[in-house]
């Protein structure tokens, strides 16, 4: 690492942070991937992680996923809540003996020292019921923050892991505000530069965080979205039907991605209206269900794929 | 003898879990053990966040051996039995076994069959194996490739090392040799994660032990918990200050950390703004930390407490530096709350509660409030609490659970609804129904003595019982998720020890057409028709008087016998009943009473089922022929005089008292006077005085409910 120039340094730069992590699981022998192109409430809904979590097959996977959380808004007043942030996302299939210690690497490699940091592992069990998942881990803590979730996923969209797989969250911004010794997180130093060339997180994303807290909160068209909610969810049991190659016997799916594609439009599309306070609470366990069986439909697709391991 | 050790070496177990699995892990080997019949001298189980261990000492080499004698069939008998007999005996041939002979029934065969006992070390390993894979984790899981096939190993976090060894003090011990899912037991283990990765070879519990200290691991949780406690409260000392005590959280840290280093960090003093119980509560659930108070004001101190689990390089800066930017950033958002929380007045919180369901049988939170200050106004004058004030409270007492803070630390609600109430002006009876209102939490807990709170606390719990019991969602056994048996007593203890009066019918009565539905069964009670479920309901305030009772040491078998009068529906009056019976049944007039109406009653039973008639009505005068009948006549017509007075005046003391006196007559009746005279005349109507005995004392206490 040292011969990183300055500004690459993860505790210099956001960026120089998410390459050295990419850098660490690559060399492990992860395929790094690029953003799901689809706007999604963590990294967990990729279908890197959704999908390829389930099924017999052998998988390694890290990449960066854009998180919107429409309701976290603060219109970029508060230091460290976003409605759009960064996790960095590891998914080892089947989970590794020695995960732990790769992961306490991965924090060595990014600049925490376990000598001179306190590095936790606090129980903390994490249960989607939006993708009809769960599974046993911690929160990892450094001195008192917490920095990552660590999973082992026993089932997803409805389905038993078999082998379970290691997830690994980062969160990139906390991260980054602890290795930088930032508190707020727009003074984040993006680019690892000085002067007239330092670009910080605030120039990027500022405005954004401002405009779209507008947007979630007090302008976002609920007529439109209570539509496209609906419209997702008819497609994806749509393509989800039309998917089983020979109809009735439910041997081989051929459209488990598109559905999914589907089902995680409409889970954005309710953590929209949910933002907007226009679903009561009787109605907020019904929509949460209603994309359930959407995420158990697809998991129930992809196993029937080649990727799901039907083959 | 020799000793077990046993180590179970894992990924970081819950803090929570922790007490529970010592306890399971060292019942589960000795329960074993003793089935296996191998009485051990002694035990003891730890837990580490890495690891359980257990060291069991003073066990037997080998099991004692075992003979049996085994009765088969008769000589001669079927072959098919026979051919049954060899098979679960293992005899090889019928000739090895014995004859009996039996000059009645017939010569039998017997076996003989000699068990030799086992090796305690083969027996071990035949049985850890099993509790391992039966291990009751509260939530175990799957890992690794293995988990691909059923039948995996579940753990509570993924399980990487087994020790166990089994051996005397002086020799080298043996490895018990099992392997579960893979992992073969063994002798080594692993120090700190971070201090003292390494592996470590272990032969028995006293090396184990002292290697892993060297290792900076703490085995015993409690020597853990000592060495936290004694050194925050040190520190704390050392700079002024005086540690907020907390054991919950002691336990938890110490299920956190294998090698405690306790440090301090502080916090910009103008947190101190926030409500203590808010900033305690922010520490304390979101970073594990105690905080400290000023030794002179006893007020909070901008400090706080944590414990690391390294002796880091810089000797800890980095870590409180950490710390504290963590707590300063949750104290900003708790401020925040707090003072966003302050820009809304609470009245103007609660048209959300319509939309929010209480439960699917009972309506909103928003019809819920409503109702209870409904029936506040109708307990208000009955506590002495003003009405419009207590209408103020009930109206205001649950809007706090729409607040940011409540929503962030449920467990602070009511108390914030008092500092809010108070921050918008409300008078300081109103706010602090706020918080009252939920007590008694149990049966230790503080009850409520301001009028207002009292008010609000009844009409809380009354609601809510009378809902659930007109919806007939009664606790059942070990069921009760609305904590109703908890509402009950809560009640009982407000009315008692406020010593309030209450018609409890009447108010579960007029409460009940609070609620939406079509009532239960009406059914009869003191001469007036009622709903089932008030009577039900009333009934279950009973049950739970008696449990209060008899946890406070008290005689409540006498509830029932004070209960048993209809129309008794003032818990304050059943408790001095039962109060004034007690005291009375300790004296010698009381003893022997109850010894004379239990036989006058006996008597009768036997008779009335002879001739299957009652004795009911007043006997005639002119059919005493002995002294002692009219005497106790007499002394029944003044006890019914006497005590029907106290009892309208509730002096349960003199009613008491009245008793007291019909004790000689009643002696001296049984003494003196025989009741199956010859002439059946005589012989009803002295029945009849006895029933007169009876129903005379029935006005204070059915005697025959009395255990003796």
């Amino acid at each position: 690492m040292d011969s990183l120039p300055a500004h690459m340094r993860p505790e210099r730069s956001f960026q120089g942070l998410i390459l050295t992590l990419q850098r660490y699981w690559a060399d492990y022998g992860c395929v790094i991937l690029q953003p799901y192109d689809m706007e999604v409430g963590a990294g967990t809904f990729h279908p890197a992680t959704t999908l390829r979590a389930l099924g017999p097959k052998r998988w390694n996977a890290a990449y960066v996923q854009p998180s919107r959380r429409p309701k976290d808004g603060r219109y970029g007043e508060n230091p460290n809540r976003l409605q759009h942030y960064y996790q960095f996302q590891v998914i080892l299939k089947p989970s590794p003996p020695d995960i732990q210690e790769l992961y306490l690497r991965s924090l060595a490699a990014i600049g925490v020292d376990s000598h001179l940091h306190d590095i936790r592992f606090v129980e903390d069990d994490w249960e989607s019921p939006t993708l009809g998942a769960w599974g046993l881990g911690w929160e990892c803590w450094c001195d008192g923050m917490e920095v990552s979730q660590f999973t082992y996923f026993q089932q997803v969209a409805g389905v038993e892991c078999a082998p379970v797989a290691g997830e690994l969250t980062y969160g990139l911004e906390r991260l980054a505000m602890y290795v930088q010794g930032v508190d707020r997180v727009y003074d984040l130093n993006f680019n690892g530069r000085d002067g007239a060339e330092r670009v910080t997180y605030g120039d990027v994303f500022l405005q954004a965080e401002q405009e779209y807290s507008r947007h979630n909160f007090e302008f976002s068209d609920t007529a439109m979205l209570f539509e496209q909610f609906k419209m997702a969810e008819e497609a994806c049991k749509k393509y989800l039907a039309a998917g089983w190659r020979d109809g009735g016997n439910r041997t081989e799916h051929l459209m488990a991605l598109p559905a999914y594609d589907q089902c995680i439009k409409a889970s954005h599309v309710f953590n929209l209206l949910d933002a907007r306070g226009v679903i009561s609470v009787t109605e907020r366990q019904s929509y949460i269900m209603r994309v359930r069986e959407l995420a158990k439909a697809c998991g129930e697709a992809w196993v029937h794929t080649e990727a799901g391991g039907a083959a | 003898m020799p000793d077990l050790l046993l180590e179970l070496f894992s990924e970081e177990i819950p803090a929570r879990m922790q007490a529970r699995a010592v306890d399971d892990l060292r019942r589960m080997v000795t329960d074993k053990l003793v089935a296996e019949g191998l009485v051990y001298e002694g035990a003891k189980a730890f837990a580490t966040p890495r690891r359980l261990a257990l060291t069991v000492h003073g066990i037997p080499v080998r099991q004692s051996d075992l003979k049996e004698e085994r009765r088969g069939p008769r000589v001669g008998g079927p072959a098919a039995a026979i051919a049954g007999f060899l098979k679960a005996t293992g005899l090889a041939s019928i000739d090895e076994a014995k004859i009996q002979r039996d000059s009645k029934k017939g010569d039998f065969y017997i076996a003989l069959i000699e068990k030799p006992g086992r090796a305690t070390l083969d027996v071990l390993a035949d049985m850890l194996p099993v509790i391992v894979r039966t291990f009751p984790w509260p939530k175990s899981m799957r890992w690794g490739q293995r988990s691909a096939k059923p039948g995996a190993l579940s753990w509570v976090r993924p399980l990487h090392a087994i020790t166990a060894t089994f051996g005397l003090e002086t020799e080298e011990p043996d490895i018990v040799k099992f392997a579960v899912d893979g992992i073969e037991a063994g002798q080594t283990t692993y120090g700190h994660r971070f201090m003292a990765p390494a592996a470590i070879s272990v032969r028995r519990f006293e090396d184990y032990e002292a290697k892993l200290k060297a290792a900076k691991v703490v085995l015993d949780p409690q020597a853990r918990k000592d060495t936290i406690l004694a050194d925050a409260k040190q520190l704390a000392f050392a700079q002024g200050f005086e540690l907020v005590e907390d054991q919950v959280l002691l336990d938890e840290v110490a299920g956190l950390v294998e090698w405690p280093v306790v440090l301090m960090g502080s916090f910009d003093k103008e947190f101190l703004s926030i409500p203590g119980e808010v900033i305690r509560a922010t520490i304390r659930n979101n970073q594990k930390c105690f905080v400290v108070s000023d030794s002179k004001t006893g007020k909070l101190a901008n400090k706080f407490i944590l414990t690391a689990n390294i002796e880091a390089s810089d000797g800890g800066k980095a870590i409180v530096a950490g710390n504290e930017r963590v707590i300063r950033a949750r104290l900003s958002d708790a401020k925040f709350f707090y003072e966003t929380d302050l820009k809304t007045r609470l009245e103007d919180r609660l048209p959300k509660f319509d939309n929010i369901v209480f439960h699917e049988k009972l309506g909103t939170q928003g019809e819920r409030i409503k109702r209870i200050e409904r029936l506040v106004g109708k307990i208000a004058p009955l506590v002495g609490a003003d009405v419009e004030r207590a209408k103020r409270a009930a109206h205001l007492a649950k809007a706090d659970l729409l607040t940011e803070v409540v929503g962030e630390f449920p467990e602070l609600q009511g108390l914030m609804g008092k500092y809010y109430a108070l921050a918008q002006g409300e008078d300081a009876a109103v706010a602090a129904a706020s918080e009252e209102h939920y007590k008694p939490q149990g049966p230790t807990d503080r009850v409520p003595s301001e009028p207002v709170s009292i008010a609000v606390a009844l009409a809380d719990k009354i609601d809510t019982l009378v809902g659930f019991w007109i919806c007939d969602e009664k606790p059942t056994g070990s069921k009760d998720p609305y904590a109703l048996r908890r509402a009950a007593l809560g009640a009982i203890r407000l009315l008692i020890e406020n010593r309030h009066r209450m018609n409890l019918i009447d108010i579960f009565e007029t409460h009940a057409k609070a609620f939406n539905t079509t009532g239960p069964a009406m059914v009869g009670w003191a001469g007036r028709q009622v709903q089932s479920s008030s009577v039900d309901l009333l009934v279950f305030f009973a049950d739970r008087l008696k449990v209060q009772l008899r946890e406070q040491g008290a005689r409540y078998d006498l509830v029932d016998a004070v209960f048993a009068p209809e129309g008794q529906d003032d818990l304050l009056m059943i408790a001095r009943r039962v109060e004034a019976l007690a005291a009375f049944l300790d004296t010698d007039d009381g003893k022997n009473l109850l010894a004379g109406t239990k036989r006058a009653s006996n008597i009768l039973a036997i008779e009335e089922k002879r001739d299957k008639r009652t004795f009911e009505g007043a006997p005639n005068p002119a059919l005493y022929s002995l002294a002692e009948e009219k005497a106790l006549a007499d002394a029944i017509d003044l006890l019914k005089v006497e005590a029907s007075v106290a009892v309208m005046n509730e002096d349960f003391e003199s009613a008491m008292s009245a008793m007291a006196k019909l004790r000689p007559a009643v002696d001296a009746f049984f003494d003196k006077v025989k009741v199956n005279d010859d002439d059946p005349l005589v012989r009803e109507n002295r029945l009849k005085l006895l029933n007169e005995i009876r129903a005379a004392t029935r006005a204070v206490a059915d005697f025959s409910k009395i255990q003796d």
